[in-house]
């Protein structure tokens, strides 16, 4: 039993790492929007789509698809915030939930009616070599995606934490009048931070579809673990995003382990629970005032 | 270098200020004073760009900026340092002087970034500190140093001295009075009249939305009557 715990840590990370890129997502625009994008998760399934039907139509590599979708991505992002969410909210942040939800149930219905429920799934030569990483074989695409999420959990970070824009983000997300008066445009910084969660989301489908399949309903499985990472991590605390989705990967390969494949969920959703129970704030995020 | 006229402005169903006319000139120090609720912020949140007025014009420079966006109220010259400094508290102090140059002066940051860390140089000892961690009246320095980081040609300031101990409050009418020297015209919000009229070249004193008296502020610290009815001494 010993010899399969390992094997199943660093099969967890890898897909705990996908949780971490998809939540940094969510995190970003919760910290600096205050919303709880609800979209997050139908935006998933929309670029598993993409990358999909990139690789059906013009049999496009997911890997070489990055480059393409990711800022198409960005922009769609930028797009939904500039001409739905912010002129349907009106600035209240209890209408912004009901924008994203029905975003959410749209953009879901949408994919139903004109793609069926039928699972796809595309088939890459490369798909099931395996990597032997010390007494573990890990399917490339895998190893890949670990990789992948954590370069770009870096990238992000450096943008916010280096770049111009980076730091009007974090000016924006907590003191907007301020953040007004040095002339920074507050619509533009949340359209650029909604844009980012967004293509989170494209490089996650990216990074997911050669292992992964895509239905109209992909998004809910993923957008319920990304609310536990960041519920877990701490709303809005980036390393705690990063952190605990990757935690969350290696609790679900556990529970896998032990209780059997098809319920490893289980443990995610029991470690949510104890969160809520024992520390609301997160493991990273701020005692509430 | 500032002409406002006939501004009315306000919240819902209310107009705050009900037709105000004033000017700045060049280099100088005009303050607005006034108790609590008279519009005062109100008055700079519309200059900055922040509330639309719903009547009257803003000329600055000869140019109409009458609900120009915020960034474009920076753009031309304009800083406001607000009421409550609204320091970013998440950011070092360094960060918050550099964001000070986001919409302005940004080629010449680093020159302007020494400056301001000799005129305060309490600052340049917490470069890597977190705003929020600063005392109240390291919090107004830094306020001001990044309204100063745009090179403004007119710097509001809303309430400066407001929570400072009686020694901040001196040094910061100083301070005032120190970049007013450098050519920078200042439009000074107070409660404080006594030492606002003290660097002041002009005042007006505003009441209930309109402007009850004005003239210059050393005939306005002289004249007994006037001291009595509006300014409470």
């Amino acid at each position: 039993m010993s010899s399969l715990i390992l094997p199943a840590i660093l099969g967890g990370l890898t897909t705990g790492a996908i949780y971490a890129l998809i939540a940094l997502g969510l995190t970003l625009i919760y910290g600096v929007l205050h919303i709880i994008n609800f979209a997050h998760g139908s935006l998933l399934m929309l670029a598993l789509y993409g990358v999909y039907f990139l690789h059906l139509f013009f049999g496009l590599d997911p890997y070489l698809a990055i480059p393409i979708v990711v800022p198409l991505f960005f922009l769609l992002g930028y797009g939904i915030q500039r001409g739905i969410i912010a002129p349907f909210s009106g600035g209240k942040e209890q209408n912004v939930l009901l924008v994203t939800l029905a975003l959410s149930m749209i953009i879901d219905n949408l994919a139903l009616y004109f793609w069926t429920s039928n699972t796809r799934t595309i088939s890459l030569p490369y798909a099931y070599e395996m990597v032997e990483i010390g007494p573990a074989f890990i399917p490339l695409p895998r190893v890949i995606a670990f990789f992948a999420s954590m370069l770009c959990a870096l990238i992000l970070w450096l943008v916010i934490s280096r770049t111009r824009i980076g730091k009007a983000i974090r000016a924006v997300a907590v003191e907007r009048r301020g953040a007004e008066l040095v002339g920074i445009d507050v619509q533009n910084t949340y359209a650029v931070c909604f844009g980012i969660g967004t293509a989170c989301v494209a490089v996650a489908a990216c990074l997911l579809i050669p292992t992964f399949y895509v239905t109209p309903q992909v998004g809910y499985a993923f957008v319920l673990i990304a609310f536990t990472t960041v519920v877990l991590g701490g709303m809005g605390s980036f390393l705690g995003a990063l952190v605990s989705g990757l935690l969350l990967g290696v609790i679900e390969a556990l529970c896998g382990l032990f209780l059997g494949e098809s319920l490893g969920q289980i443990g995610i959703f029991l470690a949510f629970i104890l969160i809520l129970l024992f520390r609301p704030s997160g493991l990273f995020g701020r005692r509430a005032a | 270098m500032l002409e406002i006229s006939g501004i009315k402005a306000g919240y819902g169903p209310v107009n705050v200020l009900q037709g105000i006319t004033m000017s700045i000139a060049d280099g100088e120090i005009v303050a607005v004073l006034g108790s609590n609720g008279v519009g005062k912020s109100t008055l700079n949140n519309v200059v900055s760009g922040i509330i639309k007025p719903r009547e009257g014009k803003i000329r600055f420079e000869d140019n109409d900026i009458t609900g120009h966006p915020p960034r474009s109220i920076v753009e031309v010259g304009i800083s406001q340092v607000p009421e409550g400094r609204r320091v970013f508290p998440n950011l070092s102090v360094k960060e918050n002087l550099e964001l000070g140059a986001f919409r302005r002066a940004r080629e010449r940051m680093r020159a302007n970034f020494e400056r301001i860390c000799d005129i305060f140089p309490r600052l340049r000892e917490r470069l890597d500190q977190l705003a929020g961690t600063l005392s109240g009246g390291e919090q107004q320095m830094l306020a001001i140093g990044r309204g100063l980081m745009a090179e403004p040609k007119l710097l509001i300031l809303d309430e400066p001295s407001l929570g400072l101990s009686p020694i901040m409050v001196e040094e910061m009418f100083n301070l005032v009075q120190r970049i007013n020297r450098e050519g920078l015209a200042i439009l000074l919000v107070e409660q404080n009249v006594v030492q606002s009229l003290g660097v002041a070249t002009r005042a007006y004193v505003l009441e209930q939305g309109r402007f009850a008296l004005e003239g210059s502020a050393a005939d306005m610290l002289a004249d007994p009557r006037l001291r009595q009815t509006y300014l409470g001494l």
